[in-house]
């Protein structure tokens, strides 16, 4: 027996050895692909029937096409990386209630501090006190409720539902009870909207999200150990304490900066994330995060063309996305079920 | 050498490990042995930096392992936990290459790919390289995890009951994997097993653990003597001796039914 | 995990002494009755009692205590506790149906309507009980999980389509429940939840046996698809009948029974009392917070429902998954 188990010749090693490099091969093509598909959406949304005033309706387009790319990395960089923190692919911070919970404390705010002190010094100082403030409250909360323990992921998935809901609930009602006048400057937060977002908070969340991409760049690899769970990262010499509350916090904070900009988008990390993991076959962040980014960038652009130009839809991208979404996560749930 | 200083851990009100004290030397194969609730794997853990001492040091390499940088202390001690679940969907080969992370940092050079490819020829599962670790069986995916940590290369390894989900042929060959890596390569390798006869055959040095203290230790001729045994599992045993080696038995039928045995 | 499941709570009080507190509870009820009749902006003389007030109240119980049961039935039926009409999308699909309703027939009268809501409800349960028969037996948190998923993409897909065609004041009636603008006349389809919960007391023990599992079910001589098919109807019916008058109210039909079914037990007989008089107890509390809270405005109950019984689920989930361990 001694001998059957001793180092046996590495006889396939020849063509073992080719195979992470067709791996790697594939996931750049996957990234090629996507990205000339990504040009391709942008360019036609950007240019196509372009009549009247061409300076203004660019102009336009173009302040949308920002938003939905700041959106589209902070939703795929988060997504991703709450997959690779909790060792779930169902789980997701919106699904978890994260964006209600900042609509939340933006009506919190709007009622303490004032909407006319809001309004007064701009939207960008909002935002950052508003993310301090969610930073503050969600990171302790969510390494308790996350890496506290041995809690199953349904009663994680349920406790994020049901919180999210009661954040809604809990918000419709402080802005029931708030006065009308400061009610209608919140209204608009309620439902995702691409269009008609402030310049300077764009500005401000893509250098938030230019910020989240360096630090995912840093650690991609580092991640990918990470996502192997505690055990096994804790062995290959990867704090994954230390490296899963640093990732919690870039996803608070981009969480915070999208549904700042746009409002909350439920489902729309999870159908981004889950169709680039098919497309690229591998876990590795260097390939999944970017190929997520492309892939929300498309469903986002290329959702709001189809619904604007083709169907005539305007403003029902969010209900769209959150319906597409939401099949999805029955999907993946059930299949895991039946596994 | 891995040495244990005093330590002693909790969970909630009950004491697991109570102050316990005791050096390994470099070479060869430790078990550490003891019945449920011991408190064997929750040293273990603690010796490899999965579970935090309520009090103590642990030394691995003269490296204090609570103080020392993760991706250093990893280039010196693997441990290969119970629970072989990834949540990742990963190939055997993506699995193994991740034990060359300590020393790469995520950039393999054909060096590695080399050794990886040698780690999993080692545990001959080269033929399953290319599968997902969710179509291969337990035993299987066991030894994708001992390659892996091979792969890792240290001088020190921990096992947590390496002998779970392992029929008999897969768990004699994990034995045997496991003292060839300390007679061929030298490692120092520390092992939790409940067959203490797995220990009497393979480990050079047993140590047994009971109500988180550590009862006796020394070369399996030494604690594998029914005083001993008895007063450590609190089971009438008898020891008998095949091949060289002392083997325990718990259930014999004079044990069971003594008058009409 | 293991959250107890309703059937399985033993009794612990002794008989006695459980009616004592249930005669408590009745009496609870009673004055908690004749506060939502007293409170109200306009003064008391018979035509206010007779068109506002008193058909108010016999909503708010209605609702409530109808709901309530609707829940006890899912729970006992899908062998789960946490189910109930706004966790499996049984009321999103309610609300499906009178949006489709309203598009193809802009003049249906409300018996149509209900009876659209009616259906599609019926049809969601189905849905609902397709999807979950593919999940593992111990998957006690995947079913809801599953029903408010379902329940968030029927809920997008009603919006989508009353967003295009401007009905999206209508739908935003039905998502927040609202008793406010009940007055005699235009409730009274609530009685018909009344009847369906009449019926659902009298076969009470074919859903505590239906509890039980197929196979026991099957040995006691009860044809388990039927008792399965009659459930899902009366539930069907409670909440579209609420759907349409008041619009959703989440967590009584969640919150109540599950509270209920720890004190006295699962057997649908012992615990149906106690249901409908906490179901109707705890709408009416809520209401009234709704009514005064802010007085002399109203806020929609649905918000006060929500709340409240978040706050209740998310403890009795964090109890629930600490008593597990």
């Amino acid at each position: 027996m001694r001998t059957e188990l001793a180092v046996v010749p590495t006889a396939r090693t020849s063509s073992a050895n080719r195979a992470p490099e067709r791996r790697g091969v594939r996931g750049r093509t996957t990234l090629t692909i996507l990205g000339a598909l990504t040009a391709a959406v942008v360019a036609v949304f950007l240019f196509t029937d372009l009549t009247g005033n061409t300076a203004f309706i660019l102009e336009r387009r173009l302040t949308t096409v920002a938003t939905m790319v700041v959106v589209a990395t902070a939703i795929a960089i988060c997504t991703v990386l709450f997959h690779a923190i909790t060792g779930n692919q169902i789980l997701t911070p919106s699904v978890m209630g994260f964006d209600s919970l900042f609509v939340l404390l933006q009506t919190v705010a709007a009622i303490t501090i004032g909407v006319r002190w809001m309004t007064a010094t701009g939207p960008v100082l909002g935002f950052a006190i508003e993310t301090a403030v969610m930073l503050v409250v969600t990171l302790p909360a969510a390494r308790w409720l996350l890496l506290g323990g041995r809690r199953s992921i349904e009663v994680v998935v349920l406790i994020g539902v049901v919180a999210g809901g009661l954040f809604r609930s809990v918000g419709m009602f402080l802005q029931r009870i708030m006065d009308p006048t400061q009610f209608i400057v919140l209204q608009d937060r309620f439902f995702a909207r691409f269009t008609g977002t402030e310049p300077a908070l764009i500005a401000t969340g893509a250098v938030v999200v230019a910020l989240g991409v360096v630090w995912v760049v840093r650690h991609h690899a580092a991640l990918d150990v990470m996502a192997l769970g505690v055990p096994v990262a804790t062995t290959l010499g990867v704090d994954h304490r230390r490296l899963s509350t640093a990732a919690l916090t870039v996803v608070i904070v981009l969480v915070s900066t999208s549904t700042a900009l746009v409002g909350p988008t439920t489902f729309l990390g999870l159908l981004v994330a889950h169709l680039a993991y098919r497309a690229a076959g591998t876990h590795r962040h260097a390939v999944t995060v970017p190929a997520a980014t492309l892939v929300a960038v498309i469903t986002l652009v290329g959702g709001q063309l189809v619904l604007e130009r083709v169907l005539g839809f305007s403003g029902s991208l969010s209900i769209v996305v959150e319906f597409a979404g939401g099949l999805v996560f029955l999907l993946l749930f059930l299949r895991r079920g039946a596994r | 050498m891995i040495s244990v200083q005093h330590v002693t851990t909790s969970y909630g009100r009950t004491v697991v490990v109570d102050d316990v004290s005791l050096t390994i030397a470099d070479g060869g194969v430790t078990a550490l042995v003891g019945p449920n609730g011991a408190g064997k794997s929750t040293l273990l853990k603690v010796i490899a930096r999965l579970l935090q001492a309520d009090a103590g040091v642990v030394t691995v390499a003269d490296l204090d392992v609570a103080r020392t940088a993760p991706e250093v202390l990893a280039r010196r001690l693997a441990v290969l936990a119970q629970d072989t679940q990834v949540p990742v969907r990963l190939t055997v080969r993506d699995l193994v290459t991740f034990g060359r992370f300590p020393h790469t940092r995520g950039r393999p050079t054909a060096e590695d790919h080399a050794l990886v490819e040698e780690a999993m020829a080692h545990l001959d599962i080269t033929d399953l390289a290319d599968r997902y670790l969710d179509e291969i069986s337990g035993g299987q995916r066991q030894r994708a995890f001992i390659a892996m940590v091979f792969a890792q290369d240290t001088d020190h390894l921990l096992l947590d009951e390496p002998l779970n989900n392992l029929d008999m042929r897969h768990g004699a060959q994990l034995m045997q994997i496991v003292r060839d890596a300390a007679d061929r390569r030298g490692t120092s390798i520390v092992l939790v097993v409940h067959d203490i006869n797995a220990a009497s055959v393979f480990a050079d040095h047993i140590i047994a653990l009971k109500d988180g203290r550590v009862v006796t230790q020394g070369p399996p001729q030494e604690v594998m003597v029914e005083d001993v045994l008895e007063s450590v599992f609190d089971v009438p045993v008898r020891v008998v001796e095949v091949d060289g080696y002392r083997h325990a038995i718990h259930l014999s039928g004079r044990l069971a039914r003594p008058r009409t045995g | 995990m293991s959250v107890s499941a309703p059937a399985r709570t033993p009794a612990t009080t002794g008989r006695a002494p459980r009616r004592a507190w249930l005669i408590v509870a009745i009496v609870g009820l009673v004055l908690l009755t004749a506060a939502s009749v007293m409170v109200g902006v306009a003064d008391q003389d018979w035509q206010i009692l007779t068109t506002s007030r008193l058909p108010r109240t016999a909503a708010v119980m209605l609702a409530g205590a109808s709901l309530a049961v609707a829940g006890l039935i899912m729970q006992l039926l899908t062998r789960n506790p946490f189910v109930e009409p706004a966790t499996a999308g049984t009321m999103e699909f309610a609300g499906l149906g009178l949006v489709l309703v309203m598009l193809t027939l802009p003049g249906a009268p409300i018996w149509l309507r209900m009876l659209a809501g009616t259906a599609a409800a019926l049809a969601g349960s189905a849905v609902f009980l397709r999807l979950i028969s593919r999940l593992s037996r111990g998957d006690i948190l995947g079913v809801p999980l599953v029903g408010l998923v379902l329940g968030g993409v029927v809920g997008a897909a009603s919006t989508f389509l009353a967003y295009r065609n401007d009905l999206v004041q209508s739908l935003n009636a039905w998502l927040t429940g609202d008793f406010s603008a009940v007055i005699s006349g235009r409730y009274e389809l609530l009685w018909l939840s009344g009847v369906a919960t009449v019926v659902a007391v009298v076969v009470a023990d074919r859903f505590t046996i239906a509890s039980l599992g197929h196979e026991v079910a099957t040995n006691l001589g009860l044809d388990h698809r039927r008792a399965m098919a009659l459930g899902m109807t009366i539930v069907s019916v409670i909440s579209a009948s609420t759907v349409v008058t008041v619009g959703m109210l989440p967590f009584i039909g969640l919150v109540v029974p599950n509270l209920v079914t720890r004190i006295v037990g699962g057997h649908a007989r012992r615990a149906l009392p106690w249901v409908l008089v906490l179901g109707a107890g705890a709408t009416l509390l809520c209401d009234l917070v709704a009514r005064t809270l802010r007085y002399p405005y109203e806020l929609p109950i649905g918000l006060v429902v929500g709340v409240a019984g978040g706050l209740v689920f998310l403890v009795m989930l964090l109890r629930g998954f600490d008593r597990a361990h």
